[in-house]
């Protein structure tokens, strides 16, 4: 019990003191983690836009599969994009592998299925009768879906949260990917397996602090966005 | 209000972005060096020690990718690694014989050391021989924690049943957690059950434990570490040069003498032996 206290009283000392060691973890993990939300978003939401929104044989087939793909486990992409991205796999040329670059595209193929199988059931649980609504009003199909997009802000902002949530805490596909290398692609859960792994228990616990501190920090100014007042 | 929601997203993005590319351009890659190397140097803290001393020097900027040695050695073996520090003899002979290597230069050692719990149920405390513990350990159906990893520690650990003669695959008392060596240190000392250990990880997590150096000292129990230079002529992407350059960097007069002190001032005793330009044959004698 009294390790926790002391990784409590750790987190405290590493924030205060500036620690730029942990601090330029925390800021590299935020910078990786939000980066892929980003790209993530961009492909979740479209996607998951077009699926709510159209019709096709195969719809439910699809949608199942962007359900599955919400429980794509982090070590699975990590072992997937490192096989691609070897000096001798089939995009090896790009030469990535442990780096940034490399960390945020597998963080982003872990929350993208995670924003479309949200933004879906976000697009598809608003009344079918509002979309035939605003086209009688005259506005055109993008109008239509940028107005549908402000109707479920609530349940799209979750889906920034989920997919952040995802990612920040994610540890397997980073550390097979990024390589936990000092200084370059050290995040916060993979220099915490890495200080357990040492023994510094006081330590891992100081981060894991830390990083939860942040994601709460982030999720906050979120909610404050969501639940802000409906401009009417 | 409205507007004022995508405008925060497209800033975000556009921050994010640039903090991206800023990150993504700041190392040539014809700079990196690849190093696959086992968890006991990242662990031990040795790495920290040298690495940047070595960057500083020569300015290439190392990749350290911690794994168990088997896994270090099947990077090196597909050309994803440009140079090893690793801890398996047995499977380094092979790696060199297949012609994965350049060279294979002896580096350092420290030595393996059979832990229990200090009641020491199969009664092995001060024995002298590693097989015949291990042989008492399974007679008295005591559960051993082994790696299962096919890292350095593991290979050592079935080369030591292997002398002693014991089956001990499938048995009821052997159980394998396939972690690393820190993890499966804390769940024999949670389960209180017999493990082999390198004494540097030991010495690390040592206040935490509970459990006690029963056998130490046989010759079998040596740990011997080596760094290869992956083969550029079956790899042309690897690095040899700075793979060379670290190599040679290991070996040097200098970065021997650190690691002759290394660990001295927190665990009171050195946690390497250097040993550069001696024959692997004439230590522990």
């Amino acid at each position: 019990m009294d390790i926790i206290l002391e990784g409590i009283r750790q987190a405290f000392i590493l924030l205060v003191t500036f620690d730029p060691e942990v601090l330029g973890i925390t800021w590299f993990s935020l910078k990786v983690s939000g980066t892929a939300t980003l790209i993530s978003l961009f492909f979740g939401m479209s996607v998951g836009t077009v699926v709510a929104l159209t019709q096709f044989p195969g719809r439910k087939f699809v949608v199942s599969l962007i359900n599955t793909g919400m429980a794509l486990p982090p070590v699975v992409v990590g072992l997937f994009v490192t096989i691609f991205l070897w000096r001798n796999g089939p995009l090896g040329f790009l030469e990535i592998l442990y780096t940034p670059a490399a960390m945020i595209i597998a963080q982003a193929v872990i929350a993208t299925p995670i924003v479309m199988g949200i933004s879906l059931a976000a697009m598809q649980q608003l009344p079918r009768k509002l979309r035939l609504q605003i086209l009688a009003l005259g506005a055109t199909r993008l109008q239509m879906v940028r107005i549908l997009i402000r109707e479920a802000r609530l349940p799209l902002l979750a889906a920034v949260m989920a997919g952040f949530g995802g990612v920040i805490s994610e540890v397997g596909a980073s550390i097979m990917v990024g390589g936990n290398i000092k200084g370059y692609t050290r995040v916060l859960t993979t220099a915490t397996v890495m200080e357990t792994s040492r023994g510094n228990f006081d330590i891992a616990i100081a981060l894991g602090i830390i990083l939860l501190l942040f994601a709460y920090l982030i999720n906050l100014v979120l909610t404050y966005v969501q639940q802000r007042e409906r401009p009417r | 209000m409205k507007r004022s929601f995508a405008a925060s997203i497209l800033f975000m993005l556009l921050v994010c972005l640039l903090a991206f590319t800023t990150t993504a351009v700041a190392q040539p890659a014809q700079k990196n060096v690849i190093l696959a190397t086992t968890t006991s140097t990242q662990d031990s803290g040795l790495l920290d020690v040298l690495l940047p001393i070595f960057e500083k020097k020569t300015g290439y900027f190392v990749k350290t990718i911690a794994v168990g040695s088997g896994q270090a050695m099947a990077m090196g073996a597909k050309g994803e690694a440009d140079v090893l520090l690793v801890h398996s003899p047995a499977a380094e002979k092979k790696f060199m014989a297949d012609g994965n290597g350049v060279e294979r230069r002896l580096v350092m050692h420290n030595d393996y050391i059979i832990l229990g719990p200090p009641a020491d149920p199969a009664k092995i405390k001060g024995m002298k021989k590693a097989s015949e513990a291990f042989k008492k350990i399974a007679a008295s159906g005591s559960i051993f924690m082994s790696r299962g990893d096919n890292s350095g520690t593991h290979a050592k650990e079935k080369d030591i049943w292997k002398a002693a003669g014991v089956k001990y695959e499938g048995e009821k008392w052997y159980q394998q957690t396939g972690l690393g060596m820190g993890q499966t240190l804390a769940v024999a000392a949670e389960k209180k059950t017999y493990v082999l250990a390198d004494r540097g990880t030991y010495l690390a997590l040592k206040k935490r434990l509970g459990l006690d150096i029963l056998v130490e000292g046989d010759g079998i129990l040596l740990n011997i570490y080596h760094v290869i230079e992956v083969n550029p002529k079956k790899w042309p992407k690897a690095n040899f040069a700075g793979a060379k350059a670290f190599g040679d960097f290991m070996v040097s007069k200098e970065t021997q003498d650190i690691i002759k002190t290394f660990g001295v001032d927190k665990f009171g005793s050195p946690l390497f032996f250097p040993d550069a330009g001696k024959k692997e044959e004439a230590l522990g004698q």
